[in-house]
């Protein structure tokens, strides 16, 4: 009987160990495929990126440095992050070009009620709209019920906050990066 | 303050079944009287409780060191079915009346999707020891809460007329959904 | 029991949603859009036929005490296996879907079928019994999250139907999803009840 379960249990986690050798790599590679379609849609134009970590208010953010053929930076993009989410995490991908310009907004990762705050995660929302293509340091990160000028989303105004203060972090980090 | 956060965001925001959806199935089964409800409730917080302590320790103490966290839903729902029998017979031996109240709740936790699930999300949400045990403590003190409110309102519904077609299951599907609406009002509370 | 009745059973006659009530957890938690509920319900069930198939083959080889951990260790390695499969192929569903796809282990449904029927009928009977049901399941679940979605945001598997400021949004929250899918089993038992008479 013990026998016979244990020889189940064996062929099982056998061969669910084969799958998880054989999906590893996708895997990997779909969540690579991720960030650098990311980093595509919120720079403009280069030619490759450079990764490192800095470390804003003792969070770590990745920053991908970018820069064109003849080796000039052409902007940064920043995977950023807040707890303060409605229902936890967003992770932001925020990119900025030399200029201190929020050239593009992309969403990597949110779990905000579906129908309100979920839809920061969609390309034309209003928050977006109100930041991206403006320069940063012309901006007060705050949505308008706090005294910004961020616009918020209806009915997801934690979520629009939380949004703003991740591209408010993101902004803070580009300055230490950006001399 | 921190611990406080995480109870009111687990009983009252977050609210295992009416707004996660977790633990549905003994929500509609064993929510006809509010006596039975409170067992349930009871059971599934003493099987939360220590379930969430050991599936911590799992996680960090095999799963991880041996690179193997890809077998946690194997190795969960398994550790989570054993310490059900366990918990069963320890009650058995150690405490009869405790047994007698909560006994034939016990067998029926195991398929609660709930217990699982509170286990798979203090790993998502990187809980430490302490927090994993408060978060899993006040979800099924959020599920008991449910449970008994709904029970008593199916006791009331028992004795009203209903339309044929609405019976049974429908009518407690729609009276959960205004129950959800009402819990939704602490919604930002935290 | 004829092999095309064992597959049209699980559709309307014993419906795991709307007749037999099980695995409500997945049914309210992932349908918000009916491509969820879609991917979900398929989800579902692979892992409903896959283990259907392996645990009537394997049903006289496991002696009755140990039946239901060894069933369970068969579910839960196939509930991985598309698990990952599903990160490596779907990432963006994956992520949608949560917590809800390992919950697959837990969903009444599959123990249930491997008890009540893959564990007494033979591997082809124990296959088609994993596909109508699944395909009751998947139905079920793209119904209710193509309804949820149509009168929440005014669309239909993201195609805009009418303006989505006019849908009503409670439609894709929490209690939406329970009052849906009452009004919905209302339905199914007048229809049924009108077929049966």
């Amino acid at each position: 009987m013990v026998l016979v379960l244990a020889c189940i249990a064996f062929v099982c986690s056998a061969a669910v160990g084969l799958v998880y050798k054989v999906t590893l790599d996708p895997i990997t590679k779909a969540e690579q495929l991720k960030v650098t379609q990311s980093i595509a849609a919120v720079l403009p134009a280069f030619e490759q990126t450079a990764e490192d970590v800095v470390t804003v208010d003792g969070k770590e953010f990745k920053v991908f440095t970018a820069t064109d053929a003849s080796g000039a930076v052409v902007g940064y993009a920043f995977e950023a992050y807040t707890m303060n989410g409605f229902s936890g995490e967003i992770r932001l991908m925020v990119g900025f070009d030399t200029e201190g310009t929020v050239s593009g907004i992309e969403v990597l990762k949110q779990a905000e009620t579906p129908g309100l705050g979920a839809n920061l995660a969609n390309p034309d929302n209003v928050v977006r709209k109100s930041i991206e293509g403006k320069k940063a340091g012309e901006l007060n990160l705050k949505v308008k019920k706090d005294g910004g000028d961020v616009d918020a989303l209806t009915a997801a105004t934690i979520s629009s906050r939380a949004y703003a203060e991740v591209v408010a972090a993101a902004y803070e980090a580009f300055k230490m990066v950006n001399k | 303050m921190e611990y406080l956060l995480i109870i009111i965001g687990a009983i009252f925001v977050n609210n295992v079944v009416l707004s996660q959806f977790l633990g549905i199935c003994p929500f509609l089964g064993v929510s006809s009287k509010v006596e039975t409800a409170a067992g349930m409730g009871a059971a599934v917080t003493f099987v939360m409780a220590i379930s969430s302590i050991v599936a911590y320790l799992v996680q960090y103490y095999i799963l991880v060191p041996l690179g193997i966290e890809f077998m946690q839903t194997i190795v969960f729902i398994l550790v989570i079915a054993s310490l059900v029998q366990m918990v069963e017979i320890v009650l058995k031996k150690l405490s009869p009346s405790l047994y007698q109240a909560l006994g034939i709740f016990l067998p029926l936790i195991t398929t609660n999707c709930a217990v699982l699930g509170v286990a798979l999300l203090l790993v998502q949400k990187e809980f430490n020891l302490l927090e994993s045990f408060v978060y899993a403590v006040g979800t099924a003190i959020g599920f008991a809460l449910a449970l008994i409110i709904f029970a008593g309102i199916r006791e009331r519904l028992a004795i009203n007329g209903v339309p044929k077609s609405f019976k049974g299951v429908p009518i407690a599907l729609v009276t959960a959904g205004i129950l959800a609406m009402a819990f939704m009002g602490f919604s930002g509370l935290v | 029991m004829s092999k095309l009745s064992i597959l049209t059973k699980g559709i309307i006659k014993e419906n795991p949603t709307f007749v037999l009530i099980l695995g409500m957890c997945p049914t309210l938690g992932t349908t918000t859009s009916a491509v969820n509920g879609l991917g979900m319900g398929v989800a579902t069930m692979f892992v409903l036929i896959m283990s259907n198939i392996v645990i009537s083959l394997i049903k006289n080889l496991v002696p009755g005490k140990v039946r239901i951990p060894a069933f369970i260790v068969v579910i839960a390695s196939f509930v991985t296996v598309i698990e990952l499969l599903m990160k490596a192929y779907v990432p963006s569903l994956y992520e949608t879907l949560g917590v809800f796809i390992p919950l697959i282990v837990v969903n009444c449904i599959i123990l249930g079928r491997a008890e009540a029927f893959a564990s007494k009928n033979g591997v082809l009977d124990s296959a088609l019994d994993g596909v109508g049901i699944g395909l009751g399941f998947t139905l079920s679940l793209t119904l209710l999250g193509a309804v949820r979605e149509l009168l929440g945001t005014g669309a239909i598997f993201g195609q805009q139907l009418f303006n989505a400021d006019n849908g009503i949004l409670i439609f894709v929250l929490a209690p939406g999803a329970f009052i849906a899918l009452g009004y919905l089993m209302v339905i199914f038992n007048k229809l049924t009840a009108k077929l049966n008479k």
